[in-house]
């Protein structure tokens, strides 16, 4: 087991309050917990719990009011905004409960764009960009643009542009939105998939059924980190519990 | 009625039955062979089974009648009825709770749930494997207990919900009296067979 240095992703007593005074409102309360490299983790609470603060400050677009954010054991915090945003293109891959993918590119244009962005030369990021498609299932819709492909292709293209380049934290925030249980569970099983293979994964979602996909299940109440399942000991062990 | 279903396929003896039974529902409820057999006679009674000697071995083995095939088309062509629903024990318990002083109902409910999205990951782990593995009767079955686990969930949010704004309206109101909620047997719930 790794210890809590090996974190790719690690909140350290956060606390983020919005508002001063008397309109304050605690988003987040003392929340600590970390992910670890070939682990998926879900963040499970309903609306106004503090799941999109949690997101937000462990993608770097928000700070935490006292507590430190780590990602790969850099606290966010002492770094400036540019070198924020530079450890977020290297090591953050995002998956959205909208694909947002460039309706204008191509399903290999829009997974090769990170990395472009990240200085790689366009025939890297584009080989690079094959090779992520064709591990999602997709090298044959290389050359399609968004609009002419399903919802749950598009997820697909999503997630590939979210780990292409060896990015090693995604966060991924209702991946499955409005995709058929089927379609969801094949997303999913491609993020857990990427999470087996050394990635760490951080799910934010209000469905159980994502949440079982989970090593760890995090509940959050009123900004409270109120609960924890730990990583079951064997699959086997619920088969004489779950059937009652 | 799910024993009388195999036979449909071949004569088969007890014991037998018992092993295709649990490996076509992925052992989820697993019978004893004294229910098999317990169930073979009742079915023989009712005219659904009969005996067709012995095999080699001295098995009795079974064969499927022509009522008992009548039987198994309208089984699968009815709908189950679900009148002994298995999380009856857990709805008991929130009535409960919410009319007993001193007991913290909220903590009920998310204790409750940590222990249902336990399950819910071990369900979803076995169901990744029985993909894997191409099985796809294993699956459905996985998949019915995910979505009941998650129904049970969806179920306790919404029992939260209330409970929140019940404490909201009317702080000090005396809580409702817990409408008669019946104790079924724990048999009929696990009863897969006739």
């Amino acid at each position: 087991m790794s210890t809590a240095a090996d974190a790719v992703l690690r909140f350290d007593a956060v606390t983020r309050v919005h508002g001063s005074g008397e309109t304050a409102v605690t988003a987040l309360d003392d929340v600590s917990f970390s992910v670890h490299g070939g682990e998926l983790v879900a963040v499970m609470g309903p609306s106004g719990s503090g799941k999109s603060t949690l997101l937000s400050l462990a993608g770097g677009l928000d700070t935490p009011t006292s507590g430190a954010v780590r990602v790969d054991g850099v606290d966010l915090g002492s770094l400036g905004a540019a070198a924020v945003a530079a450890l977020r293109r290297r090591c953050l891959g995002y998956v959205f409960q909208e694909f947002n993918l460039i309706p204008a590119l191509t399903a290999a244009e829009n997974v090769a764009l990170p990395r472009e962005l990240d200085g790689v030369r366009r025939g890297r990021a584009r080989k690079e960009a094959d090779a992520a498609l064709a591990e999602v299932g997709l090298a044959d819709l290389a050359g399609r643009f968004p609009d002419d492909m399903s919802g749950g292709q598009q997820q697909r293209v999503a997630i590939a542009r979210a780990l292409i380049g060896g990015r090693r934290l995604v966060l991924a925030d209702e991946p499955t939105g409005a995709l058929d249980t089927q379609t969801g569970d094949t997303v999913l099983r491609l993020l857990r998939g990427r999470c087996d293979a050394g990635a760490a994964g951080l799910l934010v979602t209000h469905e159980a059924r994502h949440a079982g996909w989970a090593d760890r299940v995090i509940f959050l109440r009123d900004g409270v980190l109120v609960d924890e399942t730990s990583r079951p000991p064997s699959a086997e062990s619920l088969l004489f519990s779950a059937d009652q | 009625m799910g024993l009388l279903a195999l036979l449909e396929h071949e004569p088969m003896y007890g014991y037998q039955l018992r092993t295709e039974f649990e490996s076509r529902t992925g052992a989820t409820w697993p019978l004893n062979v004294g229910q098999v057999y317990t169930t073979l006679s009742r079915l023989e009674r009712d005219g659904l089974v009969r005996g067709s000697g012995r095999d080699d071995d001295g098995h009795d083995v079974y064969d499927i009648t022509d009522a008992g095939r009548q039987a198994v088309a309208s089984w699968f062509a009815e709908p189950v009825q679900r009148d002994s629903r298995p999380r009856d024990e857990l709805a008991i318990k929130l009535a409960l709770a919410v009319t007993v002083p001193g007991v913290d109902v909220s903590t009920v409910v998310q204790r409750q749930r940590v222990s249902t999205v336990r399950g819910l990951q071990d369900l979803t782990r076995l169901k990744q494997r029985a993909d894997d593995a191409g099985d796809l009767a294993w699956t459905l079955v996985l998949d019915s207990m995910i979505f009941a686990s998650e129904a049970e969930i969806r179920w306790l949010d919404h029992c939260e919900t209330r409970l929140a704004r019940a404490q909201h309206a009317r702080p000090s109101a005396a809580v409702p009296q817990p409408r008669g909620t019946s104790r079924r047997s724990a048999a009929s719930s696990r009863e897969v067979s006739r």
